[in-house]
C-alpha cells in the first residue's frame, strides 16, 4: 500500500469539504467585522448570529451561552478561571478534577494551586474511569468547580458526565467538562447531561484550526482571559474569526447529524483493531473495552519504547502517536497511562491508533499487520525484550 | 526542520552491527527501561583491537542511531582509541541531536566504556578507573 494511513484523528482531523465551503464566501464576500454598524458588518453579524444559534442547537444550549474561542485549551483556561474566581469571592477555594485530564486543564489548575486554590485530583480505576461517588465524597463546603473530561485525548475512556453533573447540581457546584474529544463523536446534551460549562475545539471533528467554543450555562460569571472589546458579551476581546467559526458550525452539524452512523462505523473499525492487536503476545490494550470513544484504539507493547515504534510506522506508511517520554519531550511517560497504573517500562510503549469515517477496513488490515511487523522488528533488537524472553525478568503482560 | 537529521534517520532505518555476540570478551549494558532506553553493547577483541561489536538498544530513534552510529566509531578501532570516543563526537557523526536527545550519545558513549571495563575486569588488565563511570550509566537519571 503506497499511500498515508491517517490513524491520528484524535490530534487533529482532515477538514470536511462542507466545513470548507462553509468558509471560503467569509474571506472576500462577506468579509466585514460584525462590531461594525454598516451593512457590510452587519452581514458578517448575521452570520455570526446564525452560526451561534446552529452550534447551540447541536449542544441543547441557548445561544447567548455560546462564547467563541481561539480553541479547546482557550475554553479549558476560561471555564476554570472563571469557576475559580466565582468562587473565591465567596471564600470557597477548592476545586475537584481527575489525574486523566488534558494538560490545558491540569496546568491551569496548577496555576490556580499557586494562587492559593486546593486542588483534588481523582484517581481513575485500571479502565480509566473515574466514579460518580468519589466526586460525590471529594465534595466540601469550599468546593467551587468540578471539572473532569467527556471523553480521554489518549485512552479514550467515556466518563460518567450525566451522573457526574447531577451530583454537582444537588451539591450547588459548579460542572464543567472538557468535551474537545467528545463533541462530533458522542452526543452532547448539556441540559440533560446536567453541564454547567463545556469546552469544544472545532478540528477535532474535522472543522478548521484555532476555533472552538465554551459553553457557559445562563448565569455563570465568566472572567475574561482576553482583555479589550466588547466581542462575545465583552467576555472574550478580539474581533471574531467569521471564516473559522462559519467552518466550525457547518462541521458541527455535520458530524453531529450523522453521529450514529459514523460511530457504528468507527467501532466496527476499531473493535477489529483492538482483537487483532491483542493477539500480539504481552500487549494490554489501555482504557476500557466498550466504554470509549469509537475511533480510539491504545495499547502498549512490552519490551519496546513507543518513539521507534511511531517512526518506523510512518515509514510504512501510517501515521499514529504514543504517550513515550521521548514523544513527549518530557522524561515521563504520559500521566494518563501512569494513572490507569501501567508502570514506566510499558507506558514508554505505547501506540494510540484514532480513526475517521474515512478509514477503511483495507487500511485497518495493512495497519495491523504493519504493527505487528514493527513491534517483532524492534523486539528482536531490545535488550529488555532479550532478558524478558530468557527469564531473566519477569513480563508485567500477559 | 524535521526532528531528526538524514543521518539519524538513516542509522535508525538500518542500524549497523545490531545483534548479540554470544562469546563476547567484554558486555556493557547502560540506562534503564523505566526511563525509557536501555543500550547494551557486545565486544569482540583480539590483540587489544575491537575485532566485532553488536548492539541492543531499547529506546527512541535517536538511542538507535547513536548505539549503530558509535559501534560504526568502534569497529576495528584499538581499545586506546575507542577509549576516546565521546558522545559529542557520536552527535556530530549524526550531523546533530535534538537537545533533549543529547543524552541518548550519552548513553552509547558509556555503554562502550562499560563494555571495554568488562573487558578489562574479566581478564585482570589494570586500567585507569577515573576515565569510567562509576555509577550504573545514570548519565539521565530521570527519577
Amino acid at each position: 500500500m503506497n499511500k498515508t494511513i491517517y490513524l491520528d484523528n484524535a490530534a487533529t482531523t482532515k477538514m470536511s469539504k462542507t466545513a470548507i465551503e462553509a468558509m471560503i464566501p467569509y474571506f472576500d464576500k462577506i468579509y466585514g467585522n460584525p462590531s461594525s454598524l454598516h451593512s457590510v458588518g452587519q452581514a458578517a453579524a448575521e452570520a455570526l448570529y446564525d452560526a451561534r444559534q446552529r452550534i447551540a442547537r447541536c449542544i441543547n444550549a441557548q445561544p447567548a451561552e455560546i462564547t467563541f474561542t481561539s480553541g479547546g485549551s482557550e475554553a479549558d483556561n476560561q471555564a476554570i478561571i472563571s469557576a475559580a474566581y466565582n468562587g473565591e469571592k465567596k471564600g470557597k477555594k477548592h476545586i475537584i478534577s481527575t489525574k486523566i485530564e488534558h494538560h490545558a486543564v491540569l496546568h491551569t489548575l496548577k496555576k490556580l494551586e499557586k494562587e492559593g486554590f486546593a486542588i483534588t485530583l481523582l484517581d481513575v480505576g485500571e479502565n480509566g474511569i473515574v466514579k460518580p461517588e468519589q466526586v460525590k465524597n471529594a465534595i466540601r463546603e469550599d468546593t467551587c468547580l468540578v471539572t473532569v473530561m467527556f471523553a480521554n485525548n489518549e485512552i479514550g475512556t467515556i466518563q460518567p458526565i450525566k451522573e457526574i453533573g447531577a451530583i454537582c447540581r444537588e451539591a450547588g457546584v459548579p460542572f464543567h467538562t472538557d468535551a474537545v474529544q467528545a463533541a462530533g463523536h458522542l452526543k452532547i446534551d448539556v441540559t440533560d447531561q446536567n453541564i454547567d460549562m463545556l469546552s469544544v475545539s472545532a478540528h477535532k471533528f474535522h472543522g478548521p484550526k484555532g476555533i472552538g467554543i465554551l459553553y457557559a450555562k445562563k448565569g455563570t460569571r465568566l472572567t475574561n482571559i482576553i482583555e479589550g472589546g466588547a466581542q462575545e458579551k465583552g467576555k472574550r476581546a478580539g474581533t471574531e474569526n467569521i471564516p473559522a467559526i462559519m467552518g466550525m458550525a457547518a462541521a458541527l452539524e455535520e458530524a453531529c447529524g450523522k453521529i450514529d452512523e459514523n460511530a457504528k462505523k468507527l467501532a466496527a473499525m476499531r473493535d477489529r483493531l483492538i482483537a487483532e492487536l491483542s493477539k500480539i503476545p504481552h500487549s494490554v490494550l489501555n482504557g476500557d473495552e466498550k466504554n470509549r470513544l469509537p475511533g480510539n484504539v491504545n495499547f502498549c507493547f512490552e519490551g519496546i519504547e513507543g518513539e521507534s515504534l511511531l517512526l518506523l510506522l510512518d515509514d510504512k506508511g501510517v501515521c499514529a502517536s504514543s504517550g513515550s517520554a521521548c514523544t513527549s519531550g518530557s522524561l515521563d511517560p504520559s500521566h494518563v497511562l501512569l494513572a490507569i497504573g501501567r508502570p514506566h517500562e510499558i507506558a514508554h510503549g505505547s501506540l494510540r491508533l484514532t480513526l475517521s469515517e474515512e478509514n477503511t477496513d483495507e487500511e485497518i488490515e495493512y495497519t495491523v499487520k504493519a504493527v505487528n511487523e514493527v513491534v517483532s522488528y524492534l523486539r528482536n533488537m531490545s535488550p529488555v525484550w532479550r532478558d524478558l524472553t530468557s527469564g531473566k525478568k519477569e513480563f508485567i503482560t500477559k | 526542520m524535521a526532528l531528526y537529521s538524514e543521518k539519524v534517520m538513516d542509522h535508525f532505518r538500518n542500524p549497523r552491527n545490531v545483534g548479540v555476540i554470544e562469546d563476547a570478551d567484554g558486555v556493557g549494558e547502560v540506562g534503564n527501561a523505566k526511563c525509557g532506553d536501555i543500550m547494551k553493547i557486545y565486544l569482540k577483541i583480539e590483540n587489544d583491537i575491537i575485532v566485532d561489536v553488536k548492539f541492543e538498544t531499547f529506546g527512541c530513534g535517536s538511542a538507535i542511531a547513536s548505539s549503530s552510529m558509535a559501534t560504526e566509531m568502534i569497529k576495528g578501532k584499538p581499545l586506546s582509541e575507542a577509549l576516546t570516543l565521546t558522545n559529542k563526537a557520536v552527535t556530530e557523526a549524526l550531523d546533530g541531536l535534538p537537545a533533549h536527545k543529547i543524552h541518548c550519545s550519552v548513553l552509547a558513549e558509556e555503554a562502550i566504556k562499560k563494555a571495554l571495563q568488562d573487558y578489562y575486569e574479566k581478564n585482570g588488565i589494570e586500567y585507569d578507573h577515573s576515565k569510567f563511570p562509576d555509577c550504573e550509566g545514570c548519565a539521565h537519571c530521570c527519577e
